[in-house]
């Protein structure tokens, strides 16, 4: 479905994707994790035909963009990372019109058009501004929008950023329901749980390059403990307190305003240190994420 | 799967879920059994309207958002020459008459002089509205450019397409101003339909340059007010519309050589009252025209098609 | 606070409700200065040359043309300096009405600005003369700008001239306090447009570029009705030194003009903000 070697995009002198390589068969979620300027986006504007690839070899659907940047996009469902709706159009007319990009037939366009909208829970909207509509709802009708050409792949640049939480569970939802028919998702995010809601698998970039590449869950087992414990001692005695914690756990992390200890079990750790004499502001035991993921394989944070 | 197997131009089997329990259908193809091979043909035959009818589908885009402001589009394309026609031919033609006589700039009067170029001056100003912010907005404010290119769309039909909408609504809009120059009799010779073409082909002369610059701003910090301000009102000013070029000083005349509405206006009026001049320099005129559309409108692909493969 | 501003201070209150007014115009005007000042300021000095553009072209070109024409008294003038005031008039009238109609359309509909504003314990008057304030401040620069243009050309004719100063601060007044009060009720661009549709006629129109005389009496009537007339009269007396008591009457309609624009706009600003 999708195959990228080596793939390389430079601006001038800098390297936004550094040599990259990835495969996804059809039917897989496959997600691109990374904190802001890691050449996420990028690397999603060459898979969407878009953007011309400065080096290596990138096949969509067995061609190659460079060639047939028109036939590949025919197939494509592109939902940006900021909503590029057309706000000169109402609600129904974005599909139509955009629609007709496609070179679809009217009649075909009109129909599913009305199966999109009420697919995004937007029925009630058609005559709508697309500017009186909320920040979920044009999240919604950008996706229902990629998909007015029945995509066989849908390209998502960080599709709930921005949303609130309730916004971004209606979207899970959709974006579940298109991946059990079949759709070939791909997604850019910086949000952990959403990584581990919608990617069979993913790969973790930072600076232009693959950090490395699995499932959700295999990637916590390979590179995190179990369990996190996380504690506070207050900002300026967090640094103190976790040299006196040294050699608890399997791993330990410094952060500004916490101290992260990795271990099968947290529960234990967390009374081993109660047993040093430190006291602690708040303690948090919880399963390990990607974030943890993230941290160990770069150092950061993803969020900062 | 066999290409015969295929529905519509899709070819895919739609699945007819029931949109039970409250939950929609999914409204997308059944994708799973389709092998890479079905994938790439399917993407070969999408790709086929698109490449050839692509330039169409986007100005039927523009058209739509024209038809958003066609009580503008109208009611600027009927009083716009009413209004000066009876200001500037009647009102401001009155006091020259006075002074010059009913035939005092080269054997007509000043209705008969200044309409056609009035004509032109319309069509460049409608022109450069629709060629600055409506472009710089498609990449910006509302960049719908970036979703056409995203759907098959090539920056070379998006531009091409904008410009056809542009096109139409010139034609429409000289279209009217020429009836207004017959109902006032400004237009004495049976060629001054020509004045139509003429017109939509110097706002083109005018603007194309003036657009590639607005498709190449990233950001917006009032480079077109100033052109608007700095460029095309003082070229309106200074461009032998109001008066012949020639009772300007000399060292402000190359303004008007430069400025394609004076070639624009001069060819205007050659057409509604057979202004003299030779075919070598009405042919001249008309080339500069032409050129200038043509650098403007290619220098215009070059740019969005950079602009929008990033 | 001393005793004497603290009783100023409570006596202005009981002249106004201070829900309407804060006394506080001054910031209004103090924000819009600093945005003008960070303003690109090429689209500030443009605000001047585009009178100065129409004044050459049209008072040179074309009055080549036209010759003298008659000055409010009769006397024959050159046409540059029959234009020269009009153009200072419309001038007014053109950057007031931009600042009070699509600068705030955009801040009523788009920035959100008067919201922000009116949160505070600024009042809509606070808002509305202190937003008419800044636009004026401009409008009177280019104004000064304009006439030492006029003076170099030597269209001037008058000491009488430098009345028109404060003549078209007055105008612009009227202008802008109208402007705003039309814009409140403003919901799309597209009846934006017809703000247009009113000032282009109004322009060509208003004895700018050729004496009233050349119309019937009937259209003389209507264009006298007019605000632009009543500007370009006023100033085009002053500058070539045509002055009497009839005058008086152009400062009177201006006067009501902007009275009954403040008047309208506060109204509408406290029922879309305070209630």
């Amino acid at each position: 479905m999708l195959r990228a070697t080596d793939l390389v995009k430079t601006y001038g002198e800098k390297c936004a994707v550094d040599g990259i390589d990835f495969e996804v068969p059809a039917g897989e979620s496959f997600g691109l994790l990374g904190p802001n300027g890691a050449g996420k986006s990028t690397t999603m504007r060459m898979v969407g035909a878009v953007s011309t690839r400065t080096s290596g070899e990138l096949e969509i659907l067995g061609l190659d963009p460079n060639d047939y940047g028109p036939e590949i996009r025919s197939q494509l469902g592109v939902v940006p990372q900021a909503d590029n709706l057309d706000v000169d159009l109402r609600v129904r007319d974005n599909l139509l019109v955009y629609g007709r990009y496609f070179g679809l037939d009217r009649k075909i366009v009109a129909r599913r058009a009305d199966e999109l909208l009420e697919f995004a829970q937007l029925s009630d909207r058609k005559t709508a501004r697309v500017d009186d509509l909320s920040g979920g709802m044009k999240r919604r009708l950008t996706i229902a929008r990629a998909l007015i050409n029945e995509p066989a792949m849908l390209l998502l640049d960080e599709p709930t950023t921005g949303l609130d939480p309730q916004a971004r569970h209606i979207l899970w939802d959709r974006l579940f329901q298109l991946k059990e028919r079949g759709i070939t998702l791909i997604l850019t995010t910086h949000y952990m749980d959403e990584a581990e809601q919608l990617c069979d698998r993913l790969i973790v970039v930072d600076e232009g390059k693959i950090m490395a590449e699995g499932s959700p869950a295999n990637l916590i087992r390979q590179y995190s403990s179990r369990e996190v414990l996380e504690v506070r001692f207050g900002t300026e005695h967090n640094a103190n307190a976790a040299k006196r914690l040294e050699g608890l756990g399997d791993r330990m992390e410094l952060l500004p305003d916490r101290i992260l200890i990795y271990a099968p079990d947290g529960e234990t750790v967390l009374n081993q240190v109660i047993a040093t004499g430190l006291e602690p502001i708040t303690s948090l035991v919880r399963r390990s994420s990607l974030e943890d993921v993230f941290l160990r394989l770069t150092g950061r944070s993803l969020i900062e | 799967m066999s290409g015969s197997d295929l529905q519509h131009e899709t070819g895919l089997q739609r699945q007819g879920g029931s949109p039970g329990q409250g939950t929609a259908t999914v409204p997308t193809a059944q994708l799973a059994g389709l092998t890479l091979e079905d994938l790439r043909n399917r993407a070969l035959r999408g790709g086929a309207k698109p490449r050839r009818y692509g330039t169409w589908y986007v100005a039927a885009c523009k058209f739509r958002h024209q038809r958003t402001y066609i009580h503008t589009i109208i009611w600027t394309a009927i009083g716009t020459p009413l209004l000066y026609l009876m200001a500037m031919g009647l009102g401001l033609g009155s006091l020259v008459s006075a002074n010059m006589g009913d035939e005092g700039i080269s054997g007509v009067s000043y209705l008969v002089f200044v309409a056609p170029a009035l004509l032109v001056t319309a069509a460049v100003s409608v022109g450069s509205e629709e060629m600055t912010y409506t472009i710089l907005g498609g990449f910006k404010w509302n960049p719908i450019y970036f979703a056409m290119n995203a759907a098959p769309l090539a920056p070379v039909q998006i531009i091409n397409g904008v410009v056809i909408s542009v096109i139409a609504r010139l034609t429409f809009v000289t279209t009217i101003y020429y009836g207004a120059l017959l109902a006032f009799g400004a237009s004495p010779s049976a060629w001054g339909w020509l004045t139509i073409p003429i017109g939509v082909l110097t706002s083109l002369g005018f603007n194309s340059l003036i657009m590639a610059y607005s498709a190449s701003i990233e950001q917006d910090s009032g480079q077109i007010a100033m052109i608007m301000r700095f460029l095309v009102m003082p070229l309106t000013l200074f461009s032998g519309t109001f008066y012949p070029l020639e009772t300007m000083p000399g060292y402000l005349q190359p303004i008007g050589w430069l400025s394609p509405l004076w070639h624009g206006a001069q060819l205007a009026r050659s057409a509604t009252y057979g202004l003299d001049e030779s075919g070598l320099l009405i042919a001249g005129r008309i080339a500069y025209l032409v050129v200038l559309t043509a650098v403007g409108w290619i220098w215009a692909h070059r740019i969005a098609a950079r602009r929008l493969n990033r | 606070m001393t005793m004497t501003e603290l009783a100023v201070a409570s006596h202005r209150r009981r002249l106004v409700d201070k829900t309407l007014y804060a006394g506080n115009a001054r910031s209004v005007m103090w924000r819009g200065w600093r945005v003008a000042s960070r303003t690109h300021y090429g689209i500030m000095i443009s605000g001047f040359f585009e009178p100065v553009f129409y004044l050459l072209s049209l008072g040179i070109g074309l009055g080549g043309l036209v010759g003298v024409v008659a000055a409010p008294d009769g006397r024959e003038i050159p046409y540059a300096a029959f234009i020269a005031p009009a153009l200072l008039a419309t001038s007014a009238m053109n950057g007031a009405i931009y600042d009070s109609t699509w600068n705030v359309f955009f801040k009523l509909n788009y920035s959100k600005l008067y919201d922000g504003m009116l949160a505070t314990r600024l009042g809509p008057l606070d808002v509305a003369l202190g937003e008419i304030g800044i636009a004026l401040a401009r409008g009177a620069v280019y104004a000064g700008g304009f006439m030492i243009v006029m003076t170099v050309l030597g269209l001037n004719m008058s000491w009488w001239a430098l009345a028109a100063l404060p003549a078209t601060v007055l105008i612009a007044f009227g202008f802008a306090s109208l402007g705003m009060a039309v814009t409140s009720y403003m919901k799309t661009f597209q009846q934006m447009d017809w703000i247009n549709f009113v000032l282009l006629p109004m322009f060509l129109l208003s004895a700018t570029f050729y004496p009233l005389s050349v119309y019937p009496q009937l259209v003389q009537w209507f264009i006298q009705a007019m605000p632009l007339w009543h500007a370009v009269e006023l100033v085009r007396s002053l500058t070539t030194g045509v002055v009497h008591l009839g005058l008086l009457w152009h400062v009177l309609y201006f006067t009501v003009l902007s009275v009954i624009g403040i008047r309208f706009t506060t109204a509408r600003l406290r029922a879309l903000f305070l209630t």
